[in-house]
């Protein structure tokens, strides 16, 4: 290479600078739900913004490990990132993730209601800006020959082996199997917590786990569970209700919803704490956008996860492609929420060790 | 009769400076000559490799969190008596009052939260919530603090917290070996945990176990492997060799799918299997989400690394060493064993050494195919890495993983010899 095509390429690069600060680097899940965020959100932000290019990093995975280990770095290339409830909680515990002034840095509900009135329980953390809530719960396969006709009604069908021979694709993390498992041992919703903290409490979930942990398959990712049940490889399944959604409507596999006593859980934006000022704004300027009352029932129209503003469920419609009304599809939906939990941030992020330690040494044994 | 030696005066060089000196110049120059030359790998070596392992050992034993946290509580607590049964006195509490006003100011209080919770459950909670309240109080006038911070959360007059926090005090720990090893730092010193959650002495023996179990199946189903592909006339062992090396070229991924299609209880195999009638429709053989899963699919996986120093050694055995065995009467089995067998052991060495530091390290695919049973101490690493964010404890599993293959790595050396080693 000559020197003169060196210096016209360092001429580019710096050339190519002030358009590199309008770069945003925008982390998320990969598949669906990033089609439908780069869909809902995106592509109309680009539209009005178009000095502004948006970079997807598909690390939503571990997001945490890798923003802290850029936070020592003492270099953060991310701009918004998106993580579910419990970790936004830990990251905003690390000082990771920039604190939200909600009604200030965030836009009103179209119905005329305050930001954080709109959002209401969804706002979890000072760090948190809500998105969607999802649920997880489990899906069935509708074509047991051994089940005689009978179809799981409820969640305690999961632990009943002798109507519902097969196997179990279970989550394989402590959080909501201890719960489900005491609520199938008797406990009632309002005691499950004080249970679990008692003396014992883990282990009695565990032991009611245990008659059903000869037949359970493990999974640690979303994408397992559906395919272990087009596999017939498992008869009975947990997993995230937008996953489930995908196997009956979009792939047509028997499969159907059991929704009794799903968990909600939410899902947002952080902003990584420290950016240079110039980036703060902009990522701010962004989630307002991507987190208002329309954009947020936009994306169910590509994913069956339920808005977090209340103002946004009446906007809810169609699905883009599918064209069947969304709603009914909902975690969200009343005739699914008859009977469900919410994910106790509070109390997992105190005993998440705890119960992972006696939990992973319940499942070598 | 020895004629008498001259008393040796001092050489000198062309230019009249001692000769050793001159040397010794001219040496350097070469030395320094060489080190360049090595200097971009040295510091590749150390950039890449021996810093982070350095840094890893130091943050499996760092704790400097706490007294950086709470510098006057951790001061204030020394003349407490751990044993006494009651929270510290009034003095501890404003200096925790202190201490935590300016950690809520810089936002550091729930990190220690966090390190603490690992130790005691309930801890983050504690640190999060006091935090909030601590940073409205004023320190001149608000006093006495115990009462408050008791009002705030009762927590704070449970000793056990007191313990935690000085216990965890000093800047360097033990704990999070302690920890790894399924004991913990009482009150009283070092205590085992409880049954229930002991869990890690399991895994490592498990991931050595089967990291055995897998070299030795590589073995077996290498050496026949490497020995066809020495011998075999060049146009038939190049094809095998193909064989060979493309399982090795394709994605990792891609095989242990490949290896979850073929092996599950609706897969490939048991599908034949019911077909021909050897397996019952509902009694399907469970090959995967367990041991077997995992021993199988990481046997596959390694086979390559076995095969290629087994190969480049047996092709360095002179065929007429063999000939010349059975022109002396040997059976086919006797030669083999006794003159082809023994050339071919450093190939074995060099091929198990591989497979067997590889495989004890492994993750994706015992994550993948290994369900509960078939899991290895890696999986907990990465978990502690990625999801817990206990980075201490997983430096700590990691030190002792690297502890465990340099001892093993020692005891090949004195019972084979690294030098009976050949990669080629």
């Amino acid at each position: 290479m000559t020197h003169k095509t060196l210096a016209a390429l360092l001429a580019a690069t710096a050339l190519s600078t002030p358009a590199i600060a309008a770069d945003m680097t925008v982390v998320s899940w990969g598949g669906a739900y990033q089609t439908s965020q780069q869909k809902a959100y995106a592509d109309p932000y680009m539209e009005m913004h178009p000095d502004v290019s948006i970079i997807w990093d598909e690390s939503s995975n571990d997001a945490t490990a890798k923003l802290r280990a850029m936070d020592e770095a003492g270099n953060v290339t991310w701009d918004v990132v998106d993580v579910e409830g419990p970790d936004a909680v830990r990251l905003c515990d690390e000082g990771l993730a920039m604190e939200i002034d909600v009604d200030a840095q965030l836009a009103p509900g179209d119905d005329g209601s305050t930001a954080t009135a709109d959002f209401g329980d969804s706002l979890i953390s000072e760090c948190f800006i809500p998105q969607i809530v999802f649920s997880t719960t489990f899906g069935y396969r509708t074509d047991v020959e051994a089940w005689g006709g009978n179809t799981p009604s409820d969640l305690c069908a999961v632990f009943d082996l002798d109507t519902f021979p097969g196997k179990r694709a279970l989550q394989k993390s402590p959080k909501k199997n201890l719960e489900w498992a005491l609520l199938c041992d008797g406990v009632e919703k309002d005691d499950l917590y004080d249970v679990l903290e008692s003396d014992g409490g883990i282990e009695r979930a565990l032991a009611k786990l245990d008659t059903i942990k000869d037949e359970t398959v493990w999974w640690s990712a979303g994408a397992e569970t559906p395919q272990l049940l087009a596999d017939g490889e498992v008869v009975i399944g947990s997993t995230y209700n937008g996953r489930l959604f995908s196997v009956i409507e979009e792939q047509h596999q028997p499969v159907a919803m059991l929704w009794d006593y799903q968990v909600f859980d939410f899902d947002g934006w952080i902003i990584p704490a420290n950016l240079p000022a110039e980036r703060e704004a902009a990522a701010l300027e962004f989630v307002k956008f991507a987190t208002d009352t329309q954009r947020l029932a936009d994306q169910a129209a590509y994913i069956s996860y339920g808005p977090a503003r209340a103002s946004s469920q009446p906007l809810v419609g169609k699905h883009a492609e599918l064209g069947i009304e969304m709603a009914p599809h909902m975690p969200t939906n009343p005739e699914n929420a008859k009977r469900y939990l919410v994910n106790n941030l509070d109390w997992w992020a105190d005993n998440q060790d705890d119960a992972e330690a006696k939990f992973q040494a319940w499942l070598v044994k | 009769m020895s004629a008498p030696i001259e008393e040796p005066g001092e050489v000198l060089a062309a230019d009249g400076t001692p000769l050793k000196r001159s040397l010794a110049r001219a040496l350097r120059v070469q030395k320094l000559r060489a080190l360049m030359l090595i200097a971009p790998l040295l510091i590749f070596i150390l950039v890449t490799f021996i810093l982070p392992v350095a840094d890893m050992l130091y943050r499996s034993v760092e704790n400097q969190i706490v007294s950086e946290t709470l510098p006057k509580t951790v001061v204030a607590l020394e003349s407490w008596d751990a044993d006494s049964g009651e929270a510290p006195d009034e003095a501890v509490f404003a200096a925790l009052a202190a201490d935590l006003q300016i950690a809520a100011e810089q936002k550091i209080h729930t990190k220690l939260g966090t390190r603490l919770n690992y130790e005691n459950p309930g801890m983050a909670s504690l640190f999060r919530k006091s935090g909030r309240q601590v940073k409205k109080w004023d320190l001149e006038t608000d006093g006495p603090f115990k009462e408050q911070f008791v009002d705030v959360d009762e927590d704070w007059a449970d000793p056990e917290v007191w313990q935690t926090i000085k216990t965890y005090a000093p800047k360097i720990t033990a704990g999070y070996y302690l920890n790894s090893v399924d004991m913990k730092l009482g009150a009283d010193g070092v205590e085992v945990r409880p049954e229930s959650e002991r869990i890690y002495l399991t895994l490592f023996g498990r991931t050595l176990f089967m990291s055995f179990v897998i070299t030795a199946s590589c073995i077996v189903l290498g050496y026949p492997v490497a020995w066809l592909l020495a011998n075999l006339p060049m146009k038939t062992s190049n094809l095998l060799m193909i064989l060979v090396l493309l399982p090795f070229w394709t994605s990792l991924l891609v095989r242990t799918s490949a290896w979850k299609i073929l092996l599950q209880q609706q897969g490939v195999i048991n599908d034949i299997l019911v077909w021909i009638g050897l397996v019952a429709d509902d009694n399907r053989l469970v090959m995967i989400n367990n041991q077997l899963g995992t021993i199988i699919a990481m046997t596959h996986i390694l086979l390559p690394f076995m095969i290629l120093p087994m190969y480049s050694v047996m092709q360095s055995i002179q065929p007429t060493y063999l000939r010349a065995a059975k022109s002396l009467g040997a059976t086919n089995w006797t030669a083999f064993w006794r003159v082809y067998f023994p050339q071919s052991v450093p190939g074995i060495g060099a091929g198990s050494i591989l497979v067997f530091i590889l495989a004890i390290g492994y993750y994706i695919t015992p994550a993948l195919v290994g369900g509960t049973s078939g899991t290895f101490i890696s999986n907990r690493i990465a978990f502690h890495i990625s999801i817990s964010l206990n980075w201490g404890l997983a430096a700590a599993l990691g030190g002792i993983l690297l502890a465990v293959v340099l001892i093993f790595y020692y005891a090949y050396d004195k019972i084979v010899g690294i030098d009976n080693v050949k990669l080629g």
